[in-house]
Order: C-alpha cells, then structure tokens, then sequence
C-alpha cells in the first residue's frame, strides 16, 4: 500500500479517507508557539464532490490513492454504460452513470474527455470545455430578431436542454460552453 | 504575509522598495532606541554552532563544515542557530548583565503564510527579572513600536487553564490524555490516537483557541502545564498545578513572542535534555547531541533572570494591519 507522509502533503495530492479517493485542495500546516505541528487540510471527496476539512499530525502517513487523469475519446452509450477508448492502447472501458454524471448531457461521440481513472476505473468524466451539438428541437427561429431579444430553451442531441437566442432554428450546430451549460454561439 | 516585511528582496519591487524597507528600518531603530534608553547592551552572536537543539519540536538547518579536515576536534555539521538562547545564556554566565540581540534564525518549519525557514528575531535577557517583571516590559515595548490603536486597551493577560475554561469549558489539568483525546474528536475532525496529553492540548489550543486569543487586545498566555516547560521555571498556580513560569504572547490570534522566567539549575536542564532526547527516540527523531558549551556555562552559574523571544517579521506584519 503506498503512503504519503505530511510532509508530502500539497496540493492536487490524491489521499484515501474513510475509503473513498479525495484530492488536497489546501494544505496549511498549524503550530501552537513550541508544540506539536498538525496538517490542517481541506479535502474534497471525488467520489461524492463534499470538500471538508481534516487535521493530521504531522509525521503521520495516509493511504495514497492512484488516481489519475487520462485523455479518452468517448464511442458510445449502450443505455447502461457509456464506453471510452484510450487512444494509444485502444482499450476500451465503461463508465457507470454514477461516474460520468451530468458530463452526460455533453457526451458526442468521438470527443476527446478528460477520465479521472480510481484503480483503473473511471471515478469522473470531465467532457471537453466546448463542444458542438445539434439542436434537435426548438419553436421555429424568428426571422430578424438578431443579437438582442430573449431566449427560448432547445433541446441539443445529447438531450442537454439549454438557453438559446430566438433566431436559433432546429439542425443548427451550436457551440456550448459545458462548464455552465450555456449557449456561446453557431458553430 | 511574511514576504511584504521588506526581508526578501525577491519580493519587493520598484515601486515598494523605498516604502518596505523603511518601515523595517524605523522598526529596527525604535527597538534600539527601546533597549538603549535603559542601557542594555546589544550583543552579537554567532549563527552558526557546534551542537543542534534537543526540542522535538525544533530542527536546525545544518550545514557541512568546512574545517573538519583542518581540526582534529571539528564535528562533521554545524548547526545554523533555532534562536540565540544558548549563545546569550552564555554571555548572561559570564556576567554580561542584561542583554539584547536582533538577529536572524533558522529552522526547519513547513513554510506557510506565517512561517519561514528564516526569520529575525529579537531575543532579550533581563538579568532578575521575574516573569510578571517580563511582561510589564513586553508591553512597555510593544506601547512604544506599535500603533496607539492597538494597545488603546491595554493587554490581557490569561492563563491556559483560563483559556481553555472560556474557549472549551474543559480543565486542561484535571482531564487525562484519553478525556480530552475523545473530546478533540467530538470536536475536531482527525483519526490518529496518541497516549501524550500534550498533543490533545496542543490540538485543541492550535485549532480551537489561538484564533480568539488577542483579538480584543494583545494577551500574554501564561503557566502553560509543566510538561510544556521547555526552558521556564516550574511552580504551583493558585489551584495547585504545577505550571511552567512561561508566556506566548498573542496578537489577533498570532503568536509573537515566547517568553521565560529561564530555568538557572545545571542539574534539572541535564533532565530536561534527556526527556527531550527520550521523546525524540519515541518519535522516530535522531537524538541530539546537548550543547556542552551552555552546559559548561551552566555549571559556573547562570543569574536569575527571564528572557523572551519576539518575532520581528510578524511584528511589522501587526504593525501594518
């Protein structure tokens, strides 16, 4: 089992607490005028996303947890799993829904994703930061109203449903931001 | 926060140079000022010695030494000093009266926000002083380089069993390791076990206690539990405990200075060293050699006196805020 020691600690460093992968978001080491050092570390949970904080004395060793990011292109989604393949081994593996997440809502295929791999298995699915998808349906485009004027919702090939201009018709491409989910232009 | 007290070259720049280097010097002159107005002699010791410290909780830097081919009595290391207590506790043994000393220290902390591997300290003696002698002229000092705004109040001073009745509502004396063990627990999210007492209160006072203390108006915490002696003098509070003559000195929550009613006896410092080096063998730390030069200066007698340690970086860093 590999171990990091306090001393170790920083940033991005990926820990086993109570059993679940967690990543170093802050490490701040505290001590009282001539006493003990202790790790005040703020963490947060992969698995479930909740950042807390935790104090270790310092010297102590904690479970290292493999994780690593790994750039997988996504294939397709069978209705249970969502497949990605490495593109140097060509290896093939699936993501569960609890893995991938709301990234679903983004996933085209034959996109370059970021996969957060716990052991070897896909603990997070992170979709490029743009992507481009069809609109599938929308109330028809209004002819003329341009830039300025309000939005309407439209449903987007993977089944995102986001905000766009009126003049947006069903079949156009469009280019989304997938950190917020919003409407940044026609492809 | 250290950085913008004008110490690191590396980060001032144009524009902030004039402005933070004066600040340090003002700083710098109004401590001499301080000390000289009441004829204490500024003293200068070496950075650089033969023998490391034995506080667990303290490590030197060291460095090779360079004349161990030329000297047959020449140890392999020397030890950048953690402070100038030994050195001045040296002087104090010849009979150098009261002393003062401003200068740099080094030691092998995690760098943070409020720490770093070097820093200037002043360090001061007052040869029969008691520790409430001490204080008073802490503050005397700290009314003279600070702002008026902040000694407006003037200073608090409390004891850690106050403390941790006002702050934690528990006896730091009358509970054991495992009370106040599962008590940091209940209120502090951590998993180790540990069977010394000192390190639940060093727990609880680092997480729970130093952020409230000062923060109305600069407080002397003082008779800390006698396991936490380091260097002080041992007697009975009022409620029969025994506690070490020491203060931390507190401001908005940071600490900046610790000082001593300094312990005079050779024989009980012998102790104190090998309890060290014993705590040291239990924490998988090398044991450290004890520095024969202060012992031998021991032995031909060290006066009565109460000596502190103040943090000029962190000073600066109040006096800007």
């Amino acid at each position: 089992m590999a171990t990091y020691s306090t001393n170790e600690f920083k940033n991005g460093l990926k820990l086993i607490i109570d059993g679940d992968p967690c990543n170093i978001v802050e490490n701040e080491v505290v001590k009282p005028g001539k006493g003990q050092a202790f790790n005040r570390v703020r963490l947060k949970n992969l698995k479930t996303g909740r950042a807390w904080e935790k104090t270790f004395k310092s010297g102590e060793s904690v479970e290292a947890a493999d994780v690593m990011d790994t750039d997988m292109e996504y294939l397709y989604c069978d209705g249970e799993f969502w497949y990605f393949m490495d593109p140097i081994s060509f290896e093939q593996i699936p993501a569960s829904l609890e893995a991938v997440a709301d990234a679903k809502l983004f996933l085209k295929e034959q996109d370059s994703c970021v996969v957060t791999l716990w052991n070897g298995a896909p603990l997070t699915v992170s979709p490029p930061n743009f992507v481009e998808l069809e609109v599938v349906e929308t109330d028809p485009g209004l002819k003329g109203d341009t830039a300025q004027g309000g939005t309407k919702p439209a449903t987007l090939s993977t089944g995102a449903v986001v905000r766009v201009p009126l003049f947006i018709d069903q079949g156009e491409v469009l280019k989304i931001d997938t950190r917020t989910g919003e409407y940044v232009s026609r492809a | 926060m250290i950085e913008t007290t004008g110490a690191n070259p590396a980060a001032l720049t144009v524009s902030n140079v004039k402005q933070r280097l004066a600040k340090r010097a003002k700083m710098l002159a109004a401590i001499r000022y301080y000390f000289d107005q009441q004829q204490m002699l500024e003293v200068d010791t070496p950075l650089l010695s033969d023998y490391p410290v034995t506080d667990p909780q303290l490590d030197n830097i060291k460095v090779e030494n360079p004349t161990v081919n030329y000297q047959s009595t020449s140890q392999p290391w020397l030890y950048l000093t953690t402070s100038p207590e030994y050195a001045m506790k040296q002087l104090l043994s010849l009979g150098s009266g009261s002393i003062y000393q401003i200068s740099k220290s080094f030691r092998q902390d995690a760098p943070g926000p409020k720490h770093s591997i070097e820093f200037t300290l002043l360090e001061w003696y007052r040869v029969g002083f008691k520790m409430t002698d001490l204080i008073d002229d802490v503050t005397a000092l700290l009314m003279a380089l600070m702002p008026t705004s902040l000694m407006a109040n003037g200073v608090e001073i409390l004891s850690y069993r106050e403390a941790f009745l006002r702050h934690l509502s528990i006896d730091p004396f009358i509970l054991t390791a495992k009370q106040l063990e599962d008590f940091a627990h209940q209120n502090i999210d951590c998993d180790f076990t540990d069977q010394d007492k000192d390190i639940w209160l060093d727990l609880l006072m680092s997480h729970c206690i130093e952020p409230n203390l000062g923060q109305q108006t600069p407080c002397f915490l003082i008779d800390y539990p006698a396991s936490q002696a380091a260097l002080a003098k041992i007697a009975h509070d009022q409620q029969g405990n025994l506690v070490a003559k020491r203060f931390e000195l507190y401001i908005e929550g940071i600490e900046l200075a610790n000082g001593y009613e300094e312990l005079t006896d050779h024989d009980q410092h012998v102790d104190r060293f090998e309890q060290d080096n014993q705590r040291r063998g239990e924490l998988d730390l090398p044991v450290q050699a004890v520095d024969q030069h202060f012992l031998k200066a021991l032995k031909s007698g060290l006066p009565e006196c109460a000596g502190v340690a103040l943090g000029v970086d962190r000073l600066l860093l109040l006096a800007a805020s």
